[in-house]
């Protein structure tokens, strides 16, 4: 079964907003930056363009100019098309009151009529809270050998009590059909995190939405898996690659510190299957005769005068003379002037410290300074 | 019917780049990569973008593949346009014959029904082998107040250079008096620099005159120019002033990467009013190794550098490998040092690999006979064994 024109894909950009609520602060989910030039979405739209999917809706809810500007036409991902293509579909009001729906069900029934006008068999379902690289192709082939009603993308994980909120573990038994959905459990020790992607018939998805509306229900985890364990074919696709998860600045911190392994660098940027971006037409790196540069990721457009280490630094990043850069994730156009120190930083775009700013925080709680901050 | 466009550009990228040697074997010479991220042809486009023309037709003939597949559809120039955008033209058949472009003249007079179909009033003819930023609209507008046939634009040059250019020898006003290919004795410093802008009106006439007259050179600087300067045409100089470089040969192309890393060259690739576009791949950011050295460089992203970097350009998905030495070099995408391998005063392709223990190239202070210097060059897909010491000036094509 092959997947192209057959699988529409859906994510949901706006999903898990609160979790990081200092970098949703101005925008989604999906479009938070992430690894030096990406945004969240890039990850799950990379990953269903990479599988075959040549159609794909977005779902957003609020706060979604940068994620407009981040997609355009689609061209990046080769979904400007005018067959299938990708599609923003922002709230839509007609059903309930100001369009701003509570859950994945509801934020469906919004926009059904475009939903229902593909006529793709299948849909998968991603959020923009994990980052891997998966291939679809396989998730929609175990959905159908096994017979599945819903397919559950899941992860295997070492649950701890910090692990954060908001987590789904499932349960399942050894043909890995799935037993039980645990809501934020109080458990420890490794379990079956689920990624927050499904794979299920249209016409199923449909009666489900209706089914939930007519209910006054809106979860898809609640009210769909949870509720209906026994009564649908609920199955787990286990994904064995590498993921990370954000759902707190710590979080966000350590998954792009991450990126400073290759072995994770190797896993999440494969060769046949890009990650792609909006593109930015920066110039190459440049690198001063005073700079030094170790262990750091770092986009085009960066001009480096001073010391950089441990860091990921986004596209036109400026490090003046003199300055000492250390565990930091400095955004788009974050400029350091000369002489300053910073140590576990997170600066948003556009952030400026000028000479002589010294500025610190913690492995545990790295300091975070918002959107177009002067200091 | 469209509306007329008002200034269409026509670019000569035919060239074949004979003295790039290796690097133009199977690509047209403006294909070849420079600036980290850059095809030599980006700055034309570029430009001509930038000054808002829309229109472009790009001549090519030698090697065309890699040039045809690069621009593409013209997106990454803004130049995918619903009336106009760019245009690669190749020699093509007629009822009369086949012919190559047979001179630069001859190429812009085989596209005469391109330019036709949009009825500028300017044409601008621009080569495809210079690096420079360049306002056309500001040529247009000084071509205009001038009410000129014809706009040279031409730079300031050494006396001791002059006599490698087209020399022009201008009144008070700028207007062009005289000019001389290549003279033994210059008049003056002002170079042309393969710029020029045309009423077309009066350039098709001239075109048409001179495939009639069947000179045998059909070219610019040696026809067009001379006969038009000879009608008495007004023909008007527009100084430029800013960087330009050409790039034809091995040491000038070298010579222009390493500029982009000297402070006092005014060559500024990150100035967000005048992007310099260029077709991406898509490739992580570069990562920088714990044990990595690099000063006063120029990377490009997808690359991974553990070893030592310095004065040098490094291209997109580039690897240096821990204990590798990178010195003055220009490094084209995919290539690979290998740990122990010392590259210094070199150019090194595109897909190529240097082993372990190999070394390219020397740095002049470490040469007794300042004659044998010069810029060691390796081709594309290139392998250079372990066991291998490329001299200096050498120019390998093949595996090593």
């Amino acid at each position: 079964m092959g997947v192209k024109n057959n699988v529409l894909g859906l994510i949901f950009a706006s999903l898990h907003d609160s979790t990081v609520v200092e970098l949703t602060k101005q925008r989604t989910m999906g479009s938070i930056m992430f690894g030096g030039r990406y945004r969240l979405i890039d990850f799950p739209l990379s990953n269903m363009v990479n599988s075959g999917i040549t159609e794909v809706g977005v779902i957003t809810k609020s706060n979604y100019g940068s994620l407009l500007d981040h997609l355009g036409t689609g061209r990046e991902w080769d979904l400007s098309r005018k067959k299938g293509g990708l599609h923003l579909l922002p709230p839509f009001s007609q059903n309930i009151g100001d369009g701003v729906y509570r859950g994945r069900l509801e934020a469906l029934n919004n926009v059904w009529n475009y939903v229902q006008h593909s006529s793709a068999e299948y849909v998968i379902l991603a959020d923009c809270d994990y980052v891997c690289s998966i291939n679809f192709e396989n998730v929609l082939k175990q959905h159908i050998e096994t017979g599945a009603d819903i397919t559950a993308v899941y992860g295997r994980f070492r649950y701890t009590e910090e692990s954060g909120a908001c987590v789904d573990v499932l349960e399942m038994d050894a043909e890995k059909r799935i037993k039980s959905v645990l809501i934020d459990p109080q458990i420890a020790g490794d379990c079956n995190i689920c990624l927050d992607m499904y794979v299920m018939r249209k016409d199923l998805l449909a009666k489900l939405v209706k089914d939930a509306v007519s209910r006054n229900k809106y979860s898809l985890i609640r009210d769909c898996l949870q509720a209906k364990v026994d009564e649908l074919k609920l199955m787990g696709y286990e994904f064995d690659g590498y993921f990370s998860r954000i759902d707190s600045v710590k979080s966000y911190f350590e998954a792009n510190m991450a990126l400073l392994q290759p072995e994770n660098r190797a896993a999440l940027f494969q060769p046949n299957a890009p990650i792609y971006t909006k593109i930015g037409d920066n110039g190459p790196v440049k690198y001063g005769l005073d700079a030094k540069v170790s262990n750091s990721l770092i986009a085009d457009g960066c001009i480096i005068e001073g010391t950089v280490e441990n860091c990921i630094l986004f596209r036109g990043v400026k490090v003046g003379k003199g300055s000492i850069v250390r565990d930091c994730i400095l955004m788009q156009g974050t400029t350091i002037g000369n002489n300053c120190a910073l140590t576990a930083v997170i600066t948003d775009k556009n952030v400026e410290a000028t000479e002589g700013r010294v500025l610190t925080g913690s492995d545990s709680y790295p300091l975070y300074i918002g959107k177009n901050a002067k200091i | 019917m469209n509306a007329k466009k008002k200034v269409i550009a026509m670019l000569l990228a035919g060239g074949q780049g004979s003295r790039l040697y290796a690097l133009t074997q199977n690509v047209a010479k403006p294909a070849v990569p420079y600036g980290g991220k850059y095809r030599i042809i980006d700055f034309a486009l570029s430009n001509c973008t930038n000054s808002g023309i829309d229109t472009v037709g790009v001549l090519t003939q030698y090697q065309p593949l890699v040039l045809n597949e690069y621009i593409g559809n013209g997106q990454p120039w803004d130049l995918d346009r619903m009336y106009g955008g760019v245009h690669v033209l190749s020699p093509f058949e007629t009822k009369e014959g086949a012919d190559w472009f047979q001179g630069t003249a001859n190429a812009i007079y085989q596209n005469m029904r391109f330019i036709e179909r949009y009825d500028p009033e300017y044409v601008i003819v621009l080569g495809g082998d210079h690096i420079y930023k360049m306002d056309y609209s500001k040529m247009v507008e000084y071509h205009e107040q001038n009410k000129a046939d014809g706009t040279i634009a031409v730079i300031d040059v050494p006396m001791e250079e002059a006599s490698r250019f087209g020399i022009m020898t201008c009144d008070a006003e700028n207007r062009v008096v005289r000019f001389t290919e290549k003279p033994k004795e210059p008049e003056s410093t002002l170079a042309s620099m393969g710029i020029y802008c045309f009423t077309w009106a009066k350039l098709k006439k001239y075109l048409i005159e001179n495939e009639n007259a069947n000179t045998g050179s059909k070219d610019f600087g040696k026809d067009i120019i001379p006969a038009m300067l000879g009608n008495g045409e007004r023909l008007f100089a527009y100084t430029f002033d800013g960087y330009w470089k050409d790039v034809g040969t091995l040491d000038s192309l070298w010579e222009a990467n390493m500029d982009l890393l000297s402070p006092s060259v005014p060559l500024d690739l990150y100035d967000p009013k005048w992007k310099i576009y260029a077709r991406h791949n898509n490739m992580p950011p570069q990562f920088i190794g714990k044990n990595a050295k690099i000063e006063n460089s120029m990377i490009t992203e997808g690359s991974n550098i553990n070893g030592e970097v310095d004065f040098s350009i490094v291209f997109s998905g580039v690897t240096i490998e821990e204990g590798a030495v990178v010195n003055y070099s220009i490094l084209m995408p995919g290539t690979v040092v290998k740990s122990g391998a010392v590259v210094e005063y070199a150019i090194v392709g595109e897909n190529c690999v240097v082993e372990s223990g190999a070394k390219i190239g020397i740095s002049p202070e470490n040469i007794e006979n300042r004659d044998d210097w010069g810029i060691a060059v390796v081709g594309h897909n290139v392998t250079i064994s372990g066991s291998a010491v490329i001299k200096p000036k050498a120019i390998i094509s093949e595996n090593v």
